[in-house]
């Protein structure tokens, strides 16, 4: 039983389908090995235990449902579940219970999926490390000193460590992407729109997307195209045909990938190599790799961080202690109350960050700041755009850093500029997945990512396939 | 138009007007809720991850008012974020359209001494109310969000209008021609209209001075009078060589006067960015062709037409249009009747006044007053005799010309009797000739009041009067 927790979606379906094993089985598993083990990777919120057994029972006939049907999952606590706590890990909505399912939840809940708990996180989304949570930091299956990354550490952790076949997470600067990387397991930030935000605590709204992470491409693939639909709930999300899985086994015989000619200046000489090597392995396996200069890094970088920022300043608003939430105790007027409530609601970097983003925002400096990043987003979107009207993908670094120290004092200006790589899929909308491609030092691991056009889902799996295939000798 | 000591006022009026939506804009929550706090959903009470779709009807609304008031309809607009904290405001921020609003350039005409005015539209823009806050009258303020969320549209005019006088006429036309759309009852005291003034004065030819804005007016009335107080506030500051402060005043109500608002409620960056949850709105020729086309007839072309079809007067054409339900109540009687300008003078002179008194429900029905007016004008009964009926028709329902018979209402046109209750009433008034000849013009009214009652007040009027002259002169 102890393998069951390590078998891919794929490999669970088949014996579910045979009755080798029932869903109940399979969620006692998980949820045994997540009593065993979780006290030392610090995965888990909240444990859902007795409420998963009931829908492990409820959905025991899987014939003829969907791929997902009896498997286990969990969710970052940003996405929002009915009758469950979603804290966010934040002591402003420590004890809020929604009244109400984000969309993909509701979306797994009718594909018969079972939902075993809620992972830690980095507070609202804001981090790369899943140190900024009032639960503690998670820490990384691969070598537990280190950070699994974030702000999605807890769900890259979760399936690294065996304690569920795939979870959402969410994914505003590179929070999916990064902690896959980091725990050497597949993560993917979808095209903007094509997952509904519905019920996504999220923090800016025009750059993020709900991402699947998994042990496998193909798990990672068929999780997408479960969730990826129009949902009127969300006015961004569009009607697209998100099938990824007809074509996945293709191969990538000529498919023209673009590898950056230089990288950015705080890129690790290993994470360098990595992705040179990856590269090399494209071309062994059919590939047309060319290298090309890239938009600047840092523009992007900046950009995303005045835009991130500002829309952030303005969407956690919200949390003023009136309606729910946390609410400080000193009522003498609103003004006080609303003070109190986000000075000891908020952790530190939320408020830089709310801080910032009202800084770009005021008045008079609307032109010099927000207005400039806008511009700047818009040219490096259409720079991108011409890059891969030439190319199919672009790969890139996922991090230019291996994982830090758990704990390790961090320069906050140099923990944003490790997101110089991700930030690329957030501020153009287009799509990317990150997927294992080295070992290194203290048995961590380095991701390679492949970013493709908008809603080109199916092209990126198919490369990242193959490659996957290739170096694993087929899973 | 008089100055007061010498000062010109520059007034421009911004109004909110709540669209009459099944559903708010935003959510698919309704608009009208009776216990606090039931019309609500994750979307208006700003629950953490729940997300705004625009409900295409209040658009539509919007776009309608807009066409109606003769704006330029941008073919794409978009929603922005207004951020500020209060209680009544859910997400901490507004949804509305600061950089491209969904129309500019509309007119509103008004009547002044000088004749017609137009009074220029800057522009008009769709956002979300917010909640509402209300007193327990001890320590608490109580919340209740049914009206977060519930679309609304602001209707900026340019500073144009320059009294209370062309304010009130300002507002009057404007609501007329927003109820006769049918976007929204305009009701003031429900606050389903609420309008702030802008104000400045400045002596003619010199530049414009400082404006004060005053908000939270309830009525029509409370808005001129606020104006009326106001312009001469700032006149008598000027004149005695003190400077107007910038500042929000509210209007207290008992006292007449503005005073200064709380400053907590002012100065406010409001940091406004592109609302990032919803795309452009893209309105193409055709819809809006559609949308023009499905406008009712509107108060202006209304009025001019029965001016020209009905032959009524200026006066009685702007009565008759003052709002939708007289308009249309007028247009049925006058289809029934061969004498419509003898329903414009008792709708005016009546039904008007059976509408106020009965909460806007007009009593009588049209085919009642169209067979009133038959009668009035073939003479059959004399207009103190249709009044009469009029206001009997206001509390039941009867076939008119059988009630005249039997009740014998009918007019007497006979002269020789009329002449013969002539010479009754001067045998009853024997000093009404003397003071006739004497120039009493008072002598004539108690004849003809003699005649009347004895005729039971059937008497023609017409051939009373000279029946009384007749005998007065004799």
């Amino acid at each position: 039983m102890n393998e069951l927790v390590n078998l891919s979606i794929s490999e669970l379906r088949t014996l579910l389908d045979k009755n080798e094993i029932s869903p109940r089985m399979l969620a006692q598993a998980f949820l045994r090995r997540i009593k065993e083990k979780d006290e030392d990777i610090g995965a888990f919120i909240t444990v859902c235990g007795e409420k998963a057994l009931d829908l492990a029972d409820k959905n025991d006939d899987c014939h003829g449902k969907s791929m997902l049907c009896g498997i286990p999952y969990a969710l970052k606590d940003n996405i929002c579940t009915k009758g469950i706590k979603t804290t966010c890990s934040s002591k402003m909505l420590e004890n809020f219970v929604p009244c109400y399912d984000a969309t993909a939840k509701r979306i797994l809940d009718e594909k018969n999926a079972v939902l075993l708990g809620k992972l830690n996180m980095d507070e609202f989304g804001m981090g790369n490390s899943t140190e900024n949570s009032i639960f503690g930091a998670t820490k990384n299956p691969l070598n537990r000193e280190f950070v699994p990354g974030g702000s999605s550490g807890g769900c890259a952790a979760a399936v690294a460590a065996g304690f569920v076949p795939f979870a959402l997470g969410s994914d505003t600067g590179g929070s999916v992407r990064q902690p896959a990387a980091f725990c050497s397991v597949v993560g993917m930030k979808p095209s903007y729109g094509a997952v509904s935000r519905y019920g996504l605590v999220g923090f800016a709204p025009s750059l993020e997307q709900i991402g699947p992470i998994t042990k496998t491409v193909y798990d990672n693939a068929v999780v997408f195209s479960e969730i990826a639909a129009y949902d009127k709930k969300d006015a961004v999300s569009k009607s697209v045909n998100y099938d990824v899985i007809s074509g996945i086994k293709k191969g990538i015989k000529g498919v023209k990938i673009a590898v950056p000619k230089e990288f950015d200046a705080s890129t690790d000489k290993v994470i360098e190599e990595n992705i040179l090597s990856a590269a090399r392995m494209f071309e062994q396996l059919g590939a047309e790799i060319e290298f090309v200069s890239l938009p600047s890094y840092k523009d992007a970088l900046n950009a995303y961080y005045i835009l991130s920022s500002a829309e952030a300043s303005s969407e956690l608003a919200r949390f003023d202690g009136v309606r729910y939430g946390y609410s400080s105790d000193e009522n003498e007027d609103y003004e006080k109350r609303y003070k109190n409530t986000r000075t000891k609601g908020f952790g530190d970097e939320v408020k830089r960050r709310i801080l910032l983003g009202t800084y770009v925002l005021r008045e008079g400096y609307y032109d010099e700041y927000y207005k400039k990043a806008l511009s700047a987003r818009i040219r490096i979107t259409n720079e991108y755009k011409e890059i891969l009207g030439k190319y199919d993908l672009v790969l890139l670094p996922v991090a230019p850093a291996l994982p830090h120290k758990i704990g390790e004092k961090r320069d906050v200006l140099k923990a944003y500029s490790d997101d110089v790589y991700t930030v690329i899929a957030n501020i153009t909308g287009f799509p990317a997945i990150s997927v294992n491609c080295g070992q290194s030092r203290d048995g961590l691991a380095v991701g390679m990512q492949l970013m493709g056009k908008a809603f080109d889902e199916a092209l990126v799996y198919r490369a990242a396939y193959c490659y996957e295939q290739a170096r694993e000798g087929g899973k | 138009m008089s100055l007061y000591k010498g000062y010109e006022a520059v007034i421009g009026l911004e109004v909110h007007v709540e669209l009459k939506t099944e559903t708010k804009i935003f959510c698919s929550c309704k608009t009208k809720a009776k216990e606090p706090n039931t019309a609500v959903c994750p979307v208006c009470m700003g629950m953490p991850g729940a997300l705004p779709v625009l409900n295409k009807k209040a658009f539509e609304y919007a776009l309608k008012a807009a066409l109606a008031l003769e704006c330029e309809i941008n073919e794409c607009s978009s929603f922005d974020r207004k951020n500020y904290f209060y209680p009544d405001l859910p997400k901490g921020y507004q949804i509305t359209q600061f950089y491209h609003p969904l129309a500019t350039g509309g007119k509103v005409r008004i009547n002044t001494e000088n004749g017609e005015k137009n009074i220029g539209i800057k522009q008009i823009h769709l956002e979300e109310d917010a909640g509402k806050l209300v007193h327990d009258g001890n320590e608490f303020t109580l919340i209740d969000n049914n009206r977060a969320g519930v679309p609304l549209i602001e209707i900026v005019s340019n500073p144009e209008i320059s009294s209370a006088k062309e304010a009130l006429s300002y507002l009057k036309n404007l609501k007329n021609i927003l109820v006769c759309t049918g976007v929204s009852d305009c009701r003031m005291n429900e606050g389903e209209l609420r309008c702030d003034v802008n104000i400045s004065v400045h002596k003619p030819g010199e530049k414009n001075g400082t404006r004060t804005e005053i908000k939270n007016l309830n009525s029509f009335q409370f808005a001129a009078k606020a104006i009326e107080y106001e312009y001469k506030r700032q006149a008598d500051l000027l004149e005695n060589g003190e400077e107007v402060v910038m500042e929000t005043r509210r209007f207290d109500e008992a006292g007449g006067k503005t005073l200064p608002m709380r400053s907590k409620e002012q100065a406010n960056d409001y940091r406004y960015f592109p609302e990032p949850n919803l795309p452009c709105i893209c309105v193409d020729k055709d819809a809006i062709e559609r949308i023009r086309k499905s406008l009712p007839e509107l108060p202006d072309k209304r009025k001019k037409r029965y001016v020209d079809v009905f032959g009524l007067s200026e006066y009685e054409s702007e009565c008759m249009v003052s709002d939708c339900e007289t308009a249309e109540y007028f247009e049925k009687c006058a289809s029934m009747s061969k004498y419509p300008k003898i329903a414009a003078n008792l709708i005016i002179g009546e039904i008007l006044k059976l509408k106020a008194d009965g909460n806007g429900e007009i009593p009588v029905c049209p085919s009642a007053l169209a067979e009133v007016c038959d009668l009035s004008g073939d003479d059959k009964i004399n207009s103190p005799t249709a009044k009469k009926l009029v206001k009997l028709l206001a509390g039941e329902t009867f076939d008119v010309e059988s009630y005249v018979i039997k009740n014998n209402l009918l007019q007497i046109n006979d002269k020789d009797i009329i002449l013969n209750a002539a010479r009754n009433a001067l045998l009853k008034n024997p000093k009404a000739k003397n003071d006739y000849l004497g120039g009493k013009q008072n002598a004539l009214k108690v004849v003809v009041g003699a005649i009347m009652a004895e005729t039971n007040g059937r008497a023609n009027p017409v051939i009373a009067n000279e029946a009384a002259k007749s005998v007065l002169e004799e």
